[in-house]
């Protein structure tokens, strides 16, 4: 047998790849919901004959957060004002947010769901006998008033497995596939030689040819979804695949722009989702539709239980639906003091609801159960499988799970961005280019954010990603046709860039061969070991389950002296294929926003987000001092950090 | 193992350029060993379950044995695909079988019409989509401004 000193997997990675070298007029970089939406808008705004590129890591089809499929729409507003969309909001993201893009993306979101049923996505219907029938009998359509099928104020049931196939179909449809590349990872933003701060390109990789793209663009779009397995999670064998939010989206948004110098804003929201343990299924409709109630180990409601400690944080506690953190509060109370697990009690639920039921109607309800995990979290299912766990019969544990950063569900950390041109947005949430305000664009000039990237603005979800991403394609259209005769002209020549990209291939085979095995070598580390170190470090010092979500400044200090040595060790990444090349990359896109995340924290000197996470040193909601946004700036030049306060405007009342 | 794939009923899709389960993973995982002609997943433990490779897979080749670290051993969730419906076969560890057919597509596949030369925008400076011009929507302001 071949001692294990060589590279890995089935497409190793040579020194000498191919530089391929693309001018294009407008970049989208990432498939998701967002660049979807922007994918298909592009080309009615754009003008005649303008070249669009789009690049995936993955296949549009399954790539980003939607790849398995979603059981709701979160954001159709239909009868609901956008007003009141962001009350909601505002309320449950703990009163610091955008509330220009917020009721921005809830003007025009309908727009997208309407487009998906077009396109053929199943959407649940109420009749006019009150009836609810699925998506694939008939009803008539959303668009001429017919009611969906509500498991809260502002979601709809969709049977929805196939809800990335359709919008990825209608982008490539719209795009032509001939202007995208699946399986090109994008490594680092490149801003111009000669314009200050104005965006020029981008450097990539071929995940399947050793081949490395080197791309010009005029405009460009970065919506590379969120960042997942950046804090070490609570199962950490096979299982530290099943997070919650996607693994494949590694803070690649957040990274490439903040290094290219786009301002950033609230990095230090995190989403904490309470969700079935372990399995990370939705917990969203066994609450809403199902009204099943969560409870302690002696069968207390403890959200009732709890009540007083809600008053403690007015008004995000005391609203009807109080903030999303502080439910994780309360439960954390329970599970500290020794009163866990904690149960959904699925059998009371359900025994409610078939109360008045025939034989077939429980049927059917116990259809719709499971299909809410078929639909968007099947490892649930594995796990009630593989425990006998039938939801009729006994409840299910629930849990908060590992911190996941993200700006479109329910969370809000992100890149800062302008507001819409409207006369009612403030000024202070413009950025003029030119004199020009353009929707979406980041303190970069040419450089556009959606769905997860843009900050202080969660509670998009799916379909206000998509509206948001249609939005900025009209944006970047505006913005190409204003700055037509802008040559981007790279500020580092190909080969550089390229030697940037495979220097961990470099330093693979440099030193592979001085141990007789591949990943124990003291002259590199390998992705996966750097990945368990990063999340070692943010569970035990940046407010991870390790200590129960709790830090302090000599925490975050004792992290960022850590970090560095990791920061410096990321020049040592090595790998052997291609595979590992993207790991490489994926990990250093991780670093960059946890250094994000975690240099946030320390600056905001109160617990914003109780439940989610806690300054030990700083235990309380600081109204007077702290209602404000925390932005962040890398000066890539001076190669430094700025962290500042903004002014939060309100705009809607209360 | 997460994924993994039955050496009886992979067939490498037969050499062909690409596979499909290489083809459509998000997370990079399933690749084909060419000398043996058949996939694998290369790295169990950044596998979502998603079942994209499952549902793709043209021989029913790969099914998903759940994460060692969580789930007991026993329990199966298969699914079969068709162009408007999925089917999927929940076994249990004891044994029981639970059947569930959910629609997933009300239109063929590839019928999408993405309309560029009809919903050509005609005013770019304004913030409406391109729908939202052809049906003449009115945007909406806020109700009342805060402070005014
Ligand atoms: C478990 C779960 C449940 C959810 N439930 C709901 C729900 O019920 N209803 C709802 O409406 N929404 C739900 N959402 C939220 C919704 O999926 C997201 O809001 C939405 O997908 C965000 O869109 P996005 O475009 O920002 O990111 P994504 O859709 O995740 O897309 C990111 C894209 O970037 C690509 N990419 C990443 N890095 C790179 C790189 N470096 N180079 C090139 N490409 C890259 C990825 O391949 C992918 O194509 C849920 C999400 C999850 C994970
Ligand atoms: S898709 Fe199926 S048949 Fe094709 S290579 Fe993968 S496992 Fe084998
Ligand atoms: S289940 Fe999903 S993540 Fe796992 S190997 Fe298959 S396609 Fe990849």
């Amino acid at each position: 047998m071949a001692l294990p000193n060589k590279p890995a997997g089935e497409l190793p990675a040579t020194l000498d790849p191919a530089i391929v070298e693309l001018d294009t007029d407008i970049l989208i970089v990432g498939g998701g919901m967002a660049a979807c939406g922007t994918a298909y808008e592009i080309k009615k705004w754009a003008p005649e004959g303008t070249k669009i590129l789009l690049t995936d890591k993955a296949a549009l089809e399954r790539s980003g957060a939607v790849a398995q499929g979603l059981s709701a729409i979160n954001t159709y507003l239909g009868e609901n004002t956008p007003d009141d969309y962001v009350r909601m909001i505002r309320n449950d993201l703990m009163g610091i947010v955008r509330e220009d893009l917020i009721f921005d993306c809830g003007r025009h979101v309908d727009r997208s769901v309407y487009l998906f049923e077009e396109w053929g996505l199943p959407i649940w219907k109420t009749l006019e006998d009150g009836k609810t029938v699925d998506g694939a009998q008939g009803a008539p359509i959303l668009k001429i008033g017919t009611k969906p099928v509500r498991s809260g104020r502002w979601q709809i049931m969709i049977n929805g497995e196939s809800y990335k196939r359709i919008v990825a179909e209608a982008a490539k449809a719209a795009l032509g596939s001939e202007n995208i590349i699946e399986r090109c990872f994008i490594v680092k933003l490149v801003l111009d030689k000669n314009e200050p701060n104005r965006i020029a390109g981008a450097v990539g990789f071929s995940v399947r040819e050793n081949k490395v793209y080197v791309i010009k663009a005029n405009a460009m779009l970065v919506a590379c979804g969120g960042a997942v397995n950046v804090f070490r999670p609570r199962s950490t064998g096979e299982g530290m695949g099943r997070c919650w939010y996607p693994v494949w989206n590694a803070g690649s948004t957040y990274t490439m722009c903040q290094e290219v110098g786009a301002e950033m804003t609230m990095m230090e929201n995190r989403f904490v989702p309470a969700r079935f343990k372990d399995g990370y299924g939705p917990v969203g409709a066994w609450f809403l539709l199902f009204k099943a109630k969560a409870t302690n180990t002696l069968g207390e409601n403890y959200m009732a239980t709890n009540a007083e400690m809600l008053k403690q944080y007015p008004p995000y506690g005391l609203a009807k639906v109080p903030a999303s953190c502080l439910r994780n509060h309360l439960m954390l109370k329970e599970m500290r003091e020794g009163r866990g697990p904690i149960y959904m009690d699925t059998p009371t639920a359900l025994k409610n609801l078939s109360a008045n039921m025939t034989p077939k109607e429980v049927k059917h309800l116990l259809a719709e159960a499971w299909e809410d995990f078929l639909d968007m979290s099947v490892g649930q299912a594995g796990l009630w499988a593989g425990t006998n766990t039938e939801p009729e019969k006994v409840g299910s544990e629930i849990m908060p799970t590992e911190p996941y950063l993200l700006g479109s569900h329910s969370g809000c950390c992100g890149i800062w961005v302008a507001g819409p041109n409207e006369d009612w947005v403030p000024d202070a949430y413009k950025i003029p280019y030119k004199g020009k305000n353009y929707k979406g664009m980041t303190t970069v000039n040419g450089l556009f954010t959606a769905g997860d990237g843009t900050g202080a603005s969660g509670h998009k979800f799916s379909s206000g990603s998509h509206a948001e991403g249609r939005q900025v394609a009209k944006s970047m259209s505006r913005f190409f046709t204003d700055n037509k005769d802008f040559k981007p002209t790279l500020n580092q020549s190909a080969k550089e860039l390229a030697d940037i990209v495979y220097k961990p291939v470099k330093t693979f085979m440099e030193h592979y061969q001085k141990s007789t095995a591949a990943d124990v070598n003291p002259n590199y580390i390998k992705p996966a070991g750097f990945q368990r170190r990063l999340m070692k470090i943010t569970d035990e010092y940046g407010a991870g389950i390790a200590t129960s979500y709790v830090t302090s400044k000599a925490m975050l200090d004792r992290a960022f002296s850590l970090l560095g040595m990791l920061r410096e060790d990321s020049e040592k990444m090595a790998a052997g294929d291609l595979h590992e090349l993207l790991r490489a990359w994926e990990n250093y896109h991780r670093l960059g926003t946890v250094e994000s995340h975690l240099r946030h924290i320390l600056f905001r000197e109160e617990s914003r987000y109780p439940g989610f996470y806690y300054r030990s040193d700083f235990d309380l909601v600081d109204e007077k001092n702290w209602k404000c946004f925390v932005n962040s700036k890398y000066d890539p030049a001076k190669k430094e950090w700025s962290v500042f306060k903004k002014d939060y405007i309100q705009i809607i009342p209360d | 193992m997460p994924s993994f794939v039955d050496p009886a009923k992979c067939d490498g899709c037969k050499g062909g350029e690409k596979t499909a389960c290489m083809y459509i993973c998000p997370s990079d995982l399933m690749v084909l060993n060419v000398e043996a002609m058949k996939a694998y997943n290369q790295e169990p433990d950044q596998c979502w379950e998603c079942y994209s490779c499952v549902k793709i897979c043209p021989q029913g080749a790969i099914s998903v044995r759940p994460y060692s670290d969580i789930v007991p051993l026993g329990g199966i969730v298969q699914p079969m695909m068709s162009s408007d419906s999925i089917m999927w076969t929940i076994q249990f560890r004891n044994g029981n079988l639970q059947r569930f057919k959910f629609p997933i597509r009300t239109t063929p596949e590839g019928s999408i019409d993405p309309k560029n030369a009809a919903h050509k925008g005609k005013d770019l400076a304004s913030e409406r989509l391109s729908d939202e011009e052809v049906d003449n929507v009115t945007l909406k302001r806020p109700i009342a401004i805060h402070g005014k």
